[in-house]
């Protein structure tokens, strides 16, 4: 009887692992004439088709509910007759023997053998922990279970449709209870834990019966509830994290001044400082060994460039910081990008000598577009190091020029003045960046704070840790020696536990997360703003590739083929017009596509449609377009989640344009 | 493609030809409509019965005649498949039975169209044109990601695409991203080897940001010398490095635009193309009353006599409506009589693919017409 259920939901994996596991769902059962009027489809009584029969019998579902209950326990039971223990080796045998003893004698024979087995297991044998596990009811066995490589239908529902079947469910039980519920049933209820039974036994019928869903349900909004106070508990105590993005022209010396700022800060030893000096000596280039700090690997030392995003960690007085230094190279700006993606603040560093910050800032040069980029990217807090003042013998005249010029254009480019620090230093000598400045000539004129000081006074912006889990991939590598392959990335919004299961969009891949490590250390749980490593198991690493979204299995992100974006144009050369092909960046992913429509011109100032259907965007216009894409790509609506929808165009080694997502049209 | 006769009177009657590459069946695409009768050389299975009742089935080699009524075209294989009722029975296939022809090389076909107008014998003079040939192949790429593309006179064939996972470098453990960097050029120098015929080829473009493609080329050079590879040492000249903003397909337009490429292929149509496009974008930048695209707009335009260049992409006529293909057809002669120019786009190519996607016409005008800009708000209501 129970079986038509898990036939609705069409779950034929589920179905394999019931019987695997060597239980049958329903027992052969006698059933009344009337019990078999009501329920059992009689073509020959003359109800006319299958369809007005079900309809007649809506409450099918609660009567299968109670019997289910019903049954549990005294399958429970049955259980432990028919267990085999898994395959194991002599070792592991004996251990998990011993452990099953100790349980046993302090909860007695409330659980199955089975349900012991699994909890031990997969609490790696540690008495403790799976004690724990069974007595708070929480985690389900996985030992028994296949990892399911796809999705339940549930999980392609959209928010709003989960909502409203839930409340059904709950109009059904409620009725249900008027039904029948026997006695016996209800003792055993009461018994631990405010869950079913039925969640208890491993093996009950599909995981996925609408009770069961509504168990998930409820946990994961408790989960959300809780992510804030969890975050208290596990964060409160220590210093605030903030990531910060280093920025500038080619050229500008971000590498070098971070390096100087990481070795007097003492993050770099001494030792390790020496050799830096004496290998960039013999290679002729001296003034390199500062950038040597960050940029580590072969090529980029021998060319003298940083290629792709360096991270360090520091701490100062009030904050513990993520350094990302990005590539200032123009080849190199997709990786630039996905750095400052992951930032909350910037240091935009420029380099003070005469030609040289005149270049980095005219037309092509990376000063500008590098501050366009950041601020498109959700980048509000700024620190502008005039870097190599040394050079021009500390001069307050050529500091004041430069701040006058910045100031004018990022005010443009939608900073606030007051949230923009300019800073006098040099990163090969290190005036200003740790320790105030000792040089006469500056202490003359400059009183203001030093490069640290400012980046302890920035805010750190509120996360996301209320919202749904999301997570986009950076980087997916082999970990070492582990099962299953580490992906790596910033979590965007949301947190996540170990065990917790994950989607990967667009792929639709399912893991579960097997540890998590922030900085080489491993945690239990990371939040919103965190920069993580996960090892994921049950998933196929060819199916994830950088650019996917990792995100929360009951609130995936959403597929589009086509989106539709408010966009600012910048400076391009020649004018974007339908059928223009795009480079589309969104936090990792790089993803051609083409602009297939040209809605609206807006205004700029109060975005209000000047035009409609404009026949092509030129320089410094705001607009409404629909973008399609060849493949499809996993996107969020700037207003369900600001740090999903915020969308870069590039054409031809040049960001075109920025943008936030309006809409999402999955075809 | 050899032209074996032409036997037109006022615009209808048939032609010869045989195709005797692999492009020859694009122009073929091009050349025959819906409605169009073409004899060719083809294989039928015909099943006869014998006294007895059994029936045996045979392939048989025989000429056919049909009407045309579908016709499929497979991009990667440059096939040319056509369905459509048989005209001229014969002894193995009844009249008004359907066959399904695929165009070979090297054998020859007949066409007969009820009308052949100017695109049409265009497109058949350009075909059996020899001296329009310059074979180059591409390499767009970046790391993780690589295109293979052999660019023709009149198409772009990406014969390859390689996208591999490569870990980035991470502290303490570089190898894992040197390993996918290794394992990304091998696949790409298998690549190159398996759709690159040096024999053909004039010239290999290797394009990427950065120092891929350097490091990419010294991997190959590497990896040539040490497995004796003599076809790549050979045509060591023939390589390019040129600089391209990332490794996907339309970045070769940046490509074609290289002046030390454009200097070495001048005479493809493919390097003529992006510059045309890029000539019109420019002008709807500076002069936005003198470059107009759509139907509307242009037709208007070409009404005024005002077009300077028509750009216009083939896909439009290839049009499955015959009256919509005739008023292209009208279009593009309007423009040849009033003494503009008209460049007929492969939407093969790069800068085509993007014109079609631009409505599939646009011009430059000789004079501006702002007029055109004011009631466009009036035309864009469909």
């Amino acid at each position: 009887m129970a079986r038509h259920r898990n036939v609705r939901s069409m779950q034929y994996d589920e179905f394999d692992d019931d019987f695997a596991v060597g239980s049958v769902n329903d027992e052969p059962e006698c059933i009344s004439p009337t019990d078999a009027q009501q329920w059992i489809f009689d073509r020959a009584r003359g109800q006319s088709s299958l369809d007005s029969f079900l309809s007649n019998n809506e409450d099918i579902q609660e009567e299968d509910d109670d019997e289910d209950e019903n049954e549990s326990p005294s399958k429970e039971r049955r259980d432990s007759e028919h267990f085999e223990f898994p395959e194991l080796n002599e070792l592991d045998k004996s251990r998990l023997l011993s452990c099953m003893d100790e349980i046993r004698n302090i909860i007695g024979e409330t659980y199955s053998d089975r349900r012991l087995v699994a909890a031990i297991m997969s609490n790696d044998y540690d008495f403790n922990k799976a004690l724990d596990t069974l007595l708070n009811g929480e985690s389900k066995p996985q030992v028994h279970h296949h990892p399911r490589a796809k999705i339940p239908d549930v999980v392609e529902k959209g928010i709003g449709e989960m909502l409203l079947e839930k409340s059904q469910q709950m109009k059904h039980q409620k009725e249900a209870v008027t039904v029948t519920v026997t006695p016996a049933s209800k003792n055993k209820t009461s018994g631990f834990e405010v869950n079913s039974p039925r969640t208890l036994t491993p093996n009950s019928s599909g995981r996925n019966s609408p009770q069961e869903d509504e168990n998930k349900g409820n946990r994961t909004k408790e989960a959300i509830r809780n992510a804030r106070e969890l975050f208290e508990k596990e964060r409160g105590s220590e210093k605030e994290q903030l990531h910060l993005v280093v920025i500038g022209h080619v050229d500008a010396g971000k590498s070098t001044m971070m390096g100087h700022l990481l070795f007097d800060l003492g993050n770099v030893p001494q030792r390790l400082m020496h050799k830096y000096e004496q290998e960039s000596k013999k290679m002729g280039k001296q003034s390199f060994m500062f950038a040597w700090v960050l940029d580590e690997t072969g090529e980029e030392r021998n060319r003298g460039i940083t290629m792709d995003c360096g991270y360090q960690r520091f701490e100062t007085p009030t904050k513990q910081v993520t350094l990302l230094d990005a590539p200032g190279h123009k080849d190199f700006i997709p990786n630039m990008i996905c750095g400052a993606n992951q930032a909350d603040v910037a240091i935009l560093v420029v380099d003070a000598t005469r030609g040289e910050f005149e270049t980095g800032f005219e037309q092509g040069g990376q000063t500008r577009e590098h501050a366009l980029l950041v601020r498109s990217l959700g980048v509000s807090q700024l620190c502008v190091a005039i870097n190599k003042l040394d050079n021009e013998k500390w001069n307050q005249d050529r500091f004041n020029d430069i701040m006058n010029k910045l100031k004018f254009f990022l005010k443009h480019a939608g900073f606030k003045d007051s949230d923009v620090h300019y800073i006098p230093c040099s990163g090969l000598t290190g005036e200003n960046l740790v320790k105030p400045s000792t040089e006469s000539e500056l202490i003359s004129w400059y009183k203001g704070p030093t490069l640290l000081q400012v980046v302890d006074s920035f805010k750190v912006p509120e996360r996301a840790i209320d919202k749904p889990f999301r997570m986009s991939v950076s980087d997916v590598f082999k970990g070492v020696g582990s099962s299953g392959f580490c992906i790596s990335g910033r979590i965007a919004s949301g947190h996540v536990c170990t065990n917790d299961k994950a989607l990967i969009c667009p792929s639709k891949e399912q893991g579960v997360i097997k540890h998590i490590t922030i900085d080489e250390f491993p945690v239990q749980s990371a939040f919103a703003g965190d920069q993580v490593s996960i090892t994921l198991t049950g998933a196929d690493p060819t199916n994830v590739s950088v650019g996917f979204i990792l995100c929360d299995t009951h609130n995936p992100v959403p597929l589009a083929t086509k989106i539709k974006a408010r966009i600012i144009v910048f400076n391009v050369k020649s004018p974007i017009t339908i059928g223009y092909p795009v480079l589309l960046h969104h936090h990792s992913l790089v993803e051609p596509a083409t602009v297939s429509k040209l809605k609206a011109q807006l205004h700029k100032g109060t975005g209000e449609i000047i035009k409609k259907s404009p026949r092509c965007l030129t320089n410094n216009s705001c607009a409404l377009i629909e973008l399609s894409f060849q493949r499809v790509i996993a996107i969020e609506k700037y207003s369900d989640l600001k740090e999903m929808g915020r969308i870069m165009l590039r054409v031809g080694g040049t960001t075109i344009a920025a943008g936030l997502v309006t809409d999402i049209i999955n075809s | 493609m050899k032209l074996v006769y032409k036997n037109l009177d006022k615009g209808c009657g048939s032609i010869k030809v045989i195709p005797d590459e692999s492009e020859d069946m694009w122009h073929a695409y091009n050349l025959i409509c819906e409605g169009d009768v073409v004899t060719a050389s083809t294989i039928r299975k015909v099943q006869t019965e014998s006294a007895t009742g059994s029936s045996t089935s045979n392939r048989v080699r025989t000429t056919l005649t049909i009407k045309v009524e579908n016709i499929e075209y497979d991009t990667q294989g440059c096939m040319l498949r056509l369905k459509g009722r048989n005209v001229v029975e014969n002894q193995y296939v009844k009249m008004g039975a359907y066959h399904t022809i695929d165009l070979e090389l090297n054998r020859a076909f007949t066409l007969t169209k009820p009308e052949w107008d100017s695109i049409a014998l265009e497109r058949v003079d350009m075909a059996c044109d020899v001296t329009q040939k310059a074979d180059v192949a591409a390499i767009v790429m970046q790391e993780g990601i690589a295109h293979i593309c052999l660019i023709t006179s009149n198409m772009t064939l990406v014969r390859s695409k390689i996208d591999i996972a490569i870990p980035r470098k991470r502290k303490n453990n570089p190898s894992q991203h040197e390993k996918g960097l290794t394992k990304f050029y091998e696949a790409v120098y298998q690549g190159i080897l398996r759709h690159v015929n040096f024999e053909i080829v004039k010239c290999i473009l290797i394009a990427s940001p950065a120092f891929v493609k350097d490091a990419f080329f010294e991997y190959m050079i590497q990896q040539a010398t040490k497995l004796d590879q003599k076809i790549i040492l050979d045509s060591r000249s023939k390589f390019m490095l040129v600089h391209a903003s990332s490794g996907f397909k339309h970045s070769l337009k940046e490509v074609l635009q290289d002046p030390a490429v454009v200097a070495k292929m001048s005479d493809t149509k493919a390097a003529g193309e992006v510059k045309r496009l890029e000539t019109f974008y420019t002008m709807l930048q500076c002069e936005p009353a003198r470059a107009f695209y759509g139907k509307k707009h242009v037709q208007k335009a070409v009404d005024a006599l005002a077009v300077e260049t028509l750009l216009i992409s083939d896909n439009l006529f290839r049009n499955q409506d015959p009256i919509q293909r005739k008023e292209y057809v009208k279009m593009h002669d309007d423009v040849l009589e009033a003494g503009g120019d008209v460049k007929v786009f492969s939407s093969m190519h790069v800068s085509g693919e993007q014109l079609a996607q631009l409505t599939g016409v646009a011009a430059i005008l000789r004079f501006p017409m702002p007029e055109l800009e004011e009631d466009s708000d009036a035309d864009d209501s469909d």
